[in-house]
């Protein structure tokens, strides 16, 4: 629908046209500057007070009063120094990758089985939205219904098998897993979607040229898929792990990042430190969000490079 | 025989679709379950025995937080629209100062998590009194989408013909009336898209809801549902039939905007 490419056609207007009565330079800044606007007031300064909370010592009184004492980068260290740092950082690691490489995985499995269309192939993919469109909050309690540890459908069946009762959501060996598996499941209609596009925008004669050469399905996606899909793969890919490390609701819903810790990533933790325990304590908050910043912010420039590179392609 | 091999993989297609969906049934399920039957081991698959009971309660008490999270969704489409539209235009088309710039900075803005905008809002709103406001979660809402927004709007515009605008330029129209009369009414499609996912992410927003709007009256539907968790972990039933109707939104979009939706998804990521 959308053609990214900037504009290939721009009109030079000639001498002769009729002068404009307005100089253009001030027309498009007068368009833009609701957004300028917005962005200052409502990001811009936002972010602002999140940096300024982290490098003062906010307690809920001086909250309320605003008159905090100035600590300079100490917030930073003692969360760095702090023993839940490296829980948080290795949770956040396996929450991310393990929930982004099987989103992919899975979501690029399903984008190649529906890229030939067949009946219903239109309906069936189209259903697989749902999940996506679902709001979190449903997903998440439904998930913690059916991974509930007594009446739990999960269990029920694993027990048919002759697995025992696990107790998915409040034990601390298995809490990770368990949001990861939800995430999972919520992240793959995103993933489906774009690679199905992105196989869309592959040539049909390739894979023609490749049968009449005797190349067998296997083969076909090791060798045109997998190669001409890598742009978009890599794409895919880093949208997720810009997303995965914001994720709050689906972790906050079903576990509040335990227990004892055993779910919590960066962002749980600075969501916890800020309005889970009823004792908001904003500066060490912010200095967590802020250290989540610059690592999105370092997936970010390596999106912003590739797509560069994609462009000149 | 590729008659039969068709009805194969669409047979296996409905299986993976049945998977795939199976927490939505199961949710389904649930909301229509008799509380007594709640505790029952193994699980009733079937609602045999089906009860409104869930529902009957549901209606009863989040009818205003749904009517609450609507009016938020809908505020949220206008303000991202109003911000956004110009926004997109002028980028597209006009060549301002700076553009290169707000790019950039767009595209930063969707990296910076929700818990960090909300602890900014929260410091920023409590000194103005905003917060538990609808104003104020309606403010916050519109910048999940406005990025999106402005990065969609302005892909769109780019590919208009520029001769359509030179040529409402000859006819003496404004850059204004352009605009209005000639590129408003081509961007139909992508004003839609984006007024659908302005208004589910802020229907589904939980982060702003529950830290900005924590000791209010007036809360939407997510905060509901999850007041309502921590209030009764027995009443299954009511919450699940809380979710069925939190959901319909996203069923009916599902439905009748199927298209748009999927244009939005890999809107910036795939180049068609």
């Amino acid at each position: 629908m959308t053609s990214v490419r900037t504009q290939s056609v721009t009109v030079r207007r000639a001498a002769h046209e009729a002068p404009r009565r307005r100089s253009p330079r001030w027309t498009a800044l007068a368009f833009l500057a609701p957004l300028v606007l917005y962005m200052l007031l409502f990001y811009a300064y936002p972010l602002y007070r999140n940096i300024e909370l982290s490098v003062h010592d906010y307690t809920p009184r001086a909250f309320v009063q605003g008159d905090p004492e100035f600590t300079g980068l100490a917030n930073y260290a003692n969360i760095l120094a702090d023993d839940t740092f490296l829980r948080a950082l290795s949770n956040t690691a396996v929450f991310t990758l393990g929930s982004i490489a099987l989103q992919y995985a899975l979501g690029l499995a399903l984008a190649v089985f529906f890229h030939r269309t067949f009946r219903l192939s239109v309906a069936l993919r189209a259903m697989f939205l749902v999940p996506w469109l679902l709001p979190l909050i449903v997903s998440a309690s439904t998930w913690s219904w059916m991974l509930n540890s007594e009446n739990g459908i999960v269990n029920s069946v694993l027990q048919a098998f002759g697995i025992g009762q696990i107790n998915w959501l409040t034990s601390p060996d298995t809490s990770l897993l368990a949001v990861t598996i939800a995430n999972i499941w919520l992240g793959i209609p995103f993933n489906l979607v774009i690679l199905y596009a992105g196989l869309q925008n592959i040539p049909a004669d390739l894979y023609e040229a490749a049968g009449l050469d005797g190349a067998n399905a296997w083969q076909r996606f090791w060798r045109i898929t997998f190669p001409l899909l890598r742009p978009v793969s890599a794409i895919t890919l880093l949208l997720g792990l810009i997303y995965t490390l914001k994720v709050v609701d689906i972790i906050w819903i079903m576990t509040k990042g335990g227990p004892a810790d055993a779910s919590t990533t960066l962002a749980i933790w600075s969501y916890r430190e800020a309005f889970g325990t009823g004792q908001p304590d904003f500066s060490p908050a912010a200095a967590v969000g802020n250290i989540l910043i610059l690592i999105a912010f370092a997936a970010g420039l390596v999106h912003v490079h590739l797509q560069r590179r994609e462009e000149r392609a | 025989m590729t008659v039969r091999r068709s009805w194969w993989k669409t047979a296996v297609g409905v299986v993976l679709v049945g998977l795939m969906l199976f927490p939505v049934y199961w949710m389904f399920n649930v909301s229509l379950t008799k509380t007594s039957d709640m505790r029952a081991d193994p699980p009733h698959w079937f609602p045999w025995d089906p009860t409104f009971e869930g529902y009957t309660a549901a209606f009863g008490q989040q009818l205003p937080a749904l009517a609450t999270s609507l009016f938020i969704g809908l505020g949220t489409v206008a303000l991202t629209l109003l911000v956004s539209l110009p926004a997109g235009y002028s980028l597209a088309k006009l060549r301002p100062l700076g553009a290169r710039g707000i790019d950039f900075l767009l595209l930063v803005a969707q990296m910076i998590p929700a818990v960090v905008m909300a602890m900014g809002f929260y410091a920023i709103y409590i000194r103005l009194g905003m917060l538990n406001t609808v104003a104020g979660l309606i403010v916050a809402d519109s910048t999940l989408a406005v990025p999106f927004g402005v990065l969609l709007f302005r892909a769109f515009m780019a590919s208009i013909p520029a001769e359509l605008m030179a040529a409402a330029q000859i006819d003496g129209a404004s850059t204004w009336r352009t605009f209005r009369s000639v590129i408003l009414p081509l961007s139909r499609n992508s004003v839609i898209t984006v007024s659908l996912f302005a208004f589910l992410w802020a229907w589904s927003d939980f982060i702003f809801a529950s830290t900005l709007n924590r000791n209010s009256d007036v809360i939407p539907i997510t905060l509901g549902i999850f007041r309502y968790i921590g209030n009764n972990t027995t009443q299954w039933n009511s919450i699940m039939a809380t979710a069925v109707i939190a959901s319909i939104p996203a069923a009916f979009l599902l439905v009748l905007a199927q298209r748009y939706i999927a244009a939005g998804v890999t809107a910036g990521a795939v180049k068609d």
